[in-house]
């Protein structure tokens, strides 16, 4: 398959940037998308310019390292995909990609593809975790906790980090990422007491970083890779105004 | 030679006295401790971020240590350990089918051939009932039985259950448990994060480790930090094979700067190759998908009898399919260890067996699971694995079976450490899969999970002090000391070398090359010759690589290329040192198969005699130096192992 690539460049996130063409030949469609740019990066390297810098790292969907926005979606046309486990048979031959980072004001870019996502980290920092100590918890059993529970705060808890939901909203907001973690460690036991102040404060932190506030247009829900709803939401707002 | 010999020096494993049952009570008993007051005045820098780096990190800081933790990710929470799949090990006995910790122990020695510390492995089946304790009450949302009681499973090598998981994620979710007990103490202050910050050498002041030079991957910055003790939990280095199951920037590159200054590393060459992967489709690939052994469940192994069979799986009948593993392994059958079921794998394969586009593969089939459990039953416990394998191959594996290949994997060598998880550099220690430890010449599936989490929530936080309280009141140390600035120079000097070099190959070409080598004569299986040929031809490669490599050179800001070429400068020396470590190995054991070593229908001859012993490898100007850790079997007694 042959493609032809418009992706953004930009040295630094302190200048410009622009889109640029590019054309790749030869592309097995059982390729994965980030090996079709390593390709176009091995060629652009021995040719003298510079690689194209985007981020990946376990190239199997859960480290939420990667994403790019693909013809105008967050991690491309494939619904609940990660884009590292998007593959060139999901293009047509011939097609026009177009290729940009993920873009909202707390994720500045750092360079090309690569934007800075520590926001997230920052989210987390104010409160996203149960305060429990090393070597001071009980036998795991005297806690009984239903299968139907453990699914439910699984289906939360298993957001990677990708940043896709901030991306894809209008508003650049993080509620997404922040309710999923709000409502994985409330519906849990372990997690119950600190339910109240963990909410607030994350919610707080939410705001202070610049992330917008969530209009219910539920374009993160589409677009985020693990399928995560966005009733969680709708959870953490009850909390926060409770 | 390729290697010489020295045996006056006798490691110093530091093993406590008494039982087996007694040592680690017998070690906590008597170590130093620091007062919780004094505690604030230590500052320990932890290198990785993963399982075991973020649960050391955590336990430190909640002590009252101040830690610094560097990875190069952008987030703590992206190392390696989130891909791990199928599950945790642990005794607990819930199942009440005869788990115990000796059971566990004794598995866990013999699945790794005999080729590991009693006193380690024991203690790592010991502590390994907290470790479920302490993710629960973090939050990890383990598989849960109706009743609200903890669900169990079982995995290759044991015929227990004793494997706590989280649907196909559980290493997700024991990172994030982990992850977020680090930015706990982010928030209380007691730990500075450094992300985009990838190590690049270990700075030692009169041979005691007192820091690390790093690189902020970002801006290009090489700076400075000092510490009172440095930890590496960097994993592991499996991605030497280019094709692997690892993350893209995995690599060996922390411990072998500390091997050049000084670490002595242990059995490089015992790498497991994992059974259950997707099988490489073309040239192009960057990695292999690693599909959880847990598969192996309910899947059913087998290939063609005919050789070159082209016919559809369906359009084969039961009497024309080899169900190879459970032929040759009634007992365990598809359970049986990652070692023997690769080799095996490999084996049908090379024989002209194997099935897809490339013949490289076997198959996993779910034909007889679907339908006895129902397809409801199975998706419940492996649907989002067989949702993967549909979106990497385009297969729906309902339908028909999967195709699995074996892939490189797990490092189970890595830097020697002692019983305390120290190197034999004082003050520098080594945790989870950057260290040698507790698996021996192969590991069980769901053990290293185990390991990276328990040196990291309970052995280290507790060995560590001892080490701190034994060298005396905290000394300031100056980021000016000559050993600093001298190691930044040399590093910033290796950095414009490569640069500079503007060749005419990328550095994945080098990479790529050197992956074949190894997987061709230092994978599934070994020998002499083969041995002999990959480290001339490693050698050749290492000379045109620094001849032809073309990178761009601007060392300042972002620039991955530049950071791939240092990992593979990194990876053509431990590729030699791993297969000089495989050549001197004149026997087969676990994941090191010598085809010399064998028996008539293909076993493993292991050689206790003469092998029974730890691989210290202690760099040298001339050739590696090999220093014996002879091991002790005291309360068990090696046997032959047989899955049969
Ligand atoms: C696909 C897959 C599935 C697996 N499934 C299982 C399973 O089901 N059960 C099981 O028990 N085990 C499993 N394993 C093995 C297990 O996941 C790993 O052995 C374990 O997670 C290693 O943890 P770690 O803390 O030692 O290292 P990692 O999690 O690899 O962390 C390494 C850290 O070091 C950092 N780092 C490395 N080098 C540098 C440097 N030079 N400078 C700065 N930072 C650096 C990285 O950024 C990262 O933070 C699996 C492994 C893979 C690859
Ligand atoms: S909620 Fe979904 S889209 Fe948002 S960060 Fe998590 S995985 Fe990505």
């Amino acid at each position: 398959m042959d493609f032809k690539l418009k992706i953004w460049r930009q040295e630094q996130g302190s200048v410009k940037g622009k889109m640029m063409a590019y054309a790749v030949k030869d592309i097995s469609p059982d390729m994965s998308f980030l090996e079709m740019l390593d390709q176009l990066n091995e060629n652009l390297t021995l040719s003298g310019q510079s690689p194209i810098s985007f981020d990946s790292d376990c190239r199997e969907g859960i480290c939420g390292q990667c994403g790019l926005f693909i013809n105008g979606r967050a991690h491309g046309p494939r619904g609940h995909t990660s884009t590292c486990q998007l593959h060139m048979r999901s293009f047509q031959d011939g097609e026009t990609i177009y290729i940009e980072p993920f873009r909202a004001g707390p994720f500045p870019i750092k360079k090309d593809l690569k934007v800075d996502r520590s926001a997230l980290d920052e989210i987390i920092i104010s409160g996203g975790y149960i305060s429990v100590n090393t070597g001071q918890a009980p036998e795991a059993n005297q806690t009984l906790i239903s299968s139907d529970t453990v699914e439910a705060a699984f289906d939360a808890a298993s957001c990677i980090g990708c940043g896709a939901c901030v991306a894809s909203c209008k508003n650049a907001s993080a509620s997404l990422f922040t309710a999923a973690k709000i409502s994985h460690l409330a519906q849990l036991p372990q997690g119950e007491l600190e339910h109240k102040k963990r909410t607030n404060d994350m919610v707080n932190k939410m705001d202070e970083l610049g992330f917008g506030a969530c209009s219910n247009t539920g374009a993160c829900e589409i677009e985020c890779p693990q399928g995560i709803s966005i009733s969680h939401i709708a959870f953490m707002n009850k909390s926060y105004l409770k | 030679m390729y290697f010489s010999t020295d045996s006056k020096q006798i490691p110093k494993s530091k093993i406590p006295q008494g039982d087996l049952r007694d040592k680690w009570s017998n070690f906590k008993n008597q170590a130093k401790l620091i007062s919780p007051n004094n505690r604030n005045k230590y500052h320990v820098i932890i290198v990785g971020t993963g399982l075991s780096g973020a649960s050391a990190a955590a336990s430190l800081a909640e002590l009252g240590y101040n830690v610094s933790v560097f990875c190069f990710q952008d987030s703590p929470r992206r190392a390696h350990s989130v891909a791990a799949q199928g599950g945790v090990n642990a005794m607990k006995n819930y199942k009440n089918d005869g788990d115990s910790v000796h059971r566990m122990f004794y598995d866990t020695l013999k699945g790794g051939d005999f080729r590991a510390r009693e006193a380690n492995v024991f203690r790592l089946a010991e502590c390994s009932a907290s470790l479920i304790d302490q993710a629960v009450a973090q939050g990890v949302p383990f598989a849960r039985e109706y009743s609200g009681y903890l669900s169990n499973r079982s995995f290759g090598g044991v015929q227990v259950s004793r494997t706590f998981y989280a649907r196909g994620q559980t290493g997700q979710q024991l990172l994030l448990g982990t992850y977020q007990a680090l930015m706990r103490q982010v928030k209380a202050k007691k730990i500075t994060t450094y992300t985009r910050h990838e190590m690049l050498d270990l700075v030692l002041i009169n041979g005691v480790a007192k820091g690390i030079i790093a690189r902020n991957l970002d801006t290009g910055k090489i700076t400075r930090h000092t510490a009172n003790a440095v930890v590496l939990a960097t994993g592991g280095f499996g991605k030497i094979y280019y094709l692997s199951t690892l993350a893209m920037g995995c690599n060996g590159s922390a411990i072998w700067r500390a091997h050049k200054k000084g670490a002595w590393m242990a059995c490089p060459s015992w790498t497991q190759i994992h059974p259950t992967c997707l099988p490489q489709s073309g040239a192009y690939q960057s990695k292999l998908t690693l599909m959880s052994e847990s598969l192996r469940n309910d899947g059913r192994i087998w290939v063609p009898l005919t050789r070159n069979d082209n016919r559809k799986p369906e359009d084969i009948p039961e009497e024309e399919r080899d169900y190879y593993l459970e032929k040759k392994y009634p007992s365990y059958g598809n359970l049986a260890p990652r070692d023997i079921a690769s080799r095996a794998a490999k084996e049908r394969i090379d024989a002209g067996h194997g099935v897809g586009p490339l013949k490289n593969a076997v198959y996993l089939d779910f034909k007889d699971a679907l339908a006895n459990q129902g397809k409801a039953t199975i998706a419940k416990k492996y649907g989002n694995l067989f949702d993967m394998y549909q979106k990497i191959t385009g297969i729906n594996a309902y339908n028909e079976p999967m195709k699995i290949s074996p892939a490189a994997h797990f490092s189970m060598g890595g830097l020697w450490v002692d019983y305390e998880l120290s190197t034999n550099i004082p003050g520098l220690f080594a945790i989870g899969e950057a260290n040698f430890s507790d698996h021996g010449a192969n590991r069980l599936g769901a053990n290293s999970l185990l390991q990276a989490c328990v040196d990291g929530y309970y052995i280290l936080p507790q060995t560590l002090p001892h080490y701190l309280a034994q060298s005396g009141n905290p000394e300031a140390i100056n980021k000016e000391d000559p050993a600093f600035i001298e190691c930044e120079q040399q590093v910033t000097k290796q950095l414009e070398e490569l640069g500079k070099i503007n060749g005419s190959k990328t550095v994945d070409y080098f990479h790529r090359e050197l992956g074949k080598i190894l997987y061709d004569k230092c994978g599934l299986s070994r020998n002499e010759k083969g041995l002999i040929i990959a480290i001339e031809a490693i050698r050749n490669l290492k000379a045109s690589f620094y001849n032809d490599l073309k990178i761009p050179s601007k060392i300042n800001g972002i620039n991955e290329e530049l950071e791939k070429a240092g990992r593979v400068v990194d990876y053509l020396e431990i590729g030699e040192l791993m297969c000089i470590d495989a050549l001197s190995r004149e026997e087969s054991c676990g994941a090191h198969f010598r085809t010399e070593f064998q028996t008539n229908d293909g076993e493993a001859i292991r050689n206790d005699e003469e092998f029974k012993f730890i691989s210290c490898w202690k760099k040298s100007d001339n050739v590696p130096l090999l220093i014996k850790e002879m091991l002790n079997f005291e309360f068990t007694k090696p046997t032959e192992r047989s899955y049969k």
